[in-house]
């Protein structure tokens, strides 16, 4: 079984009211030394066999047709799921 | 305020569509009625719209909000013959988590955001009617004020500097906010039309200023308002004249 990770960001002209209010509530944990937050959204899409090049074509365009809206967000990232971006080691 | 349409309109059928998680069904359907039309119940799984003459998208929270608010109902099977029908010159109106829907199938331009301060908002909004020739304007007049109830979480309207241009030199923008701008919308916008203006989409809830006791505040006494009957007598206008 293979994973696939799709991740979405607010568009940086698009102002992110959610980023905004954990920036503001950082340094009130003693956390003074990150100046902005933007939140975005991850995804693992799960495939039956290997995650090939076709698949991470379709998982693209799935980020691009449902996943985000292009009017506010843009997808930034979409890749196999390795050791490296937090998945469970083979 | 505008008289419930005359008897010959009676037969107009008004849809109104239920998602899973649509809260504002009922009521639009008692809007429908109390200004003289038919209301039809539609089911979002259900891709016949059974020959409606016009059809309501309403508030709520289909899908719990979840991804984006409206983005899962976006892809609902009555949702494909709604976006046909609408661009064959159906009348459309979108309500809160309805013209959320809207901008997620690509009827009308734009996207809703988390309000900027936050938090949910329920009030009596007053806005601006911009364009009183819409489908579901006409009713009105151009610059008239009306207060009806506003309550959301994600109903800060965003486009790009071109599209707000675009829609303000057409004329689409059909509602701006008065007095105060609940949400942070850009340039105030409460609502907009696409370019035929069949199809209308707005974040305050009319469906729920239509009858004197149960309405906003206004100068006749608390919940006296109706002043959101007017969407759907100018509908069932719209319809006799098509």
């Amino acid at each position: 079984m293979g994973r696939v990770v799709v991740e979405v960001m607010p568009k940086p002209e698009i102002l992110d009211p959610q980023g905004k209010a954990v920036v503001g509530a950082l340094p009130r944990l003693g956390f003074t030394q990150f100046t902005g937050v933007r939140q975005g959204k991850r995804f693992e899409l799960e495939v039956e066999g290997d995650v090939t090049p076709e698949v991470l074509a379709a998982a693209r365009e799935a980020g691009e047709k449902v996943l985000s809206n292009p009017v506010i967000e843009d997808v930034v990232l979409v890749a196999e799921l390795t050791a490296e971006l937090g998945g469970e080691s083979a | 305020m505008s008289a419930p349409a005359a008897t010959g309109l009676a037969t107009a059928r008004i849809g109104v569509i239920t998602f899973p998680g649509t809260l504002d069904d009922r009521d639009a359907a008692r809007a429908v009625r109390l200004a003289g039309g038919e209301p039809v119940s539609l089911w979002h799984a259900d891709a016949d719209l059974h020959g409606v003459d016009a059809v309501v998208l309403p508030g709520g929270f289909s899908y719990g909000d979840y991804l984006r608010a409206g983005a899962i109902s976006r892809f609902a099977p009555v949702m494909d013959s709604l976006v046909d029908a609408a661009k064959g010159g159906l009348p459309v109106l979108g309500i809160c988590n309805g013209f959320q829907i809207l901008t997620e199938a690509h009827l009308l331009p734009g996207s809703m955001i988390k309000n900027d301060h936050l938090a949910f908002i329920c009030r009596e909004q007053t806005m601006v009617v911009e364009n009183a020739d819409t489908a579901w304007t006409r009713d009105y007049t151009a610059g008239q004020r009306i207060t009806v109830p506003l309550k959301n979480q994600d109903g800060q309207f965003v486009a790009d500097e071109r599209t707000l241009d675009e829609l303000e030199a057409e004329g689409r923008v059909v509602f701006r906010y008065e007095g105060w701008n609940p949400n942070g919308s850009r340039r105030n916008i409460a609502g907009i039309s696409n370019a035929a203006g069949n199809v209308v989409g707005l974040m305050p809830h009319p469906e729920h200023a239509v009858e004197a006791g149960f309405g906003p505040a206004n100068e006749s006494g608390p919940r006296a308002g109706t002043d959101g009957l007017g969407f759907f007598t100018s509908v069932l206008s719209t319809l006799v004249q098509a």
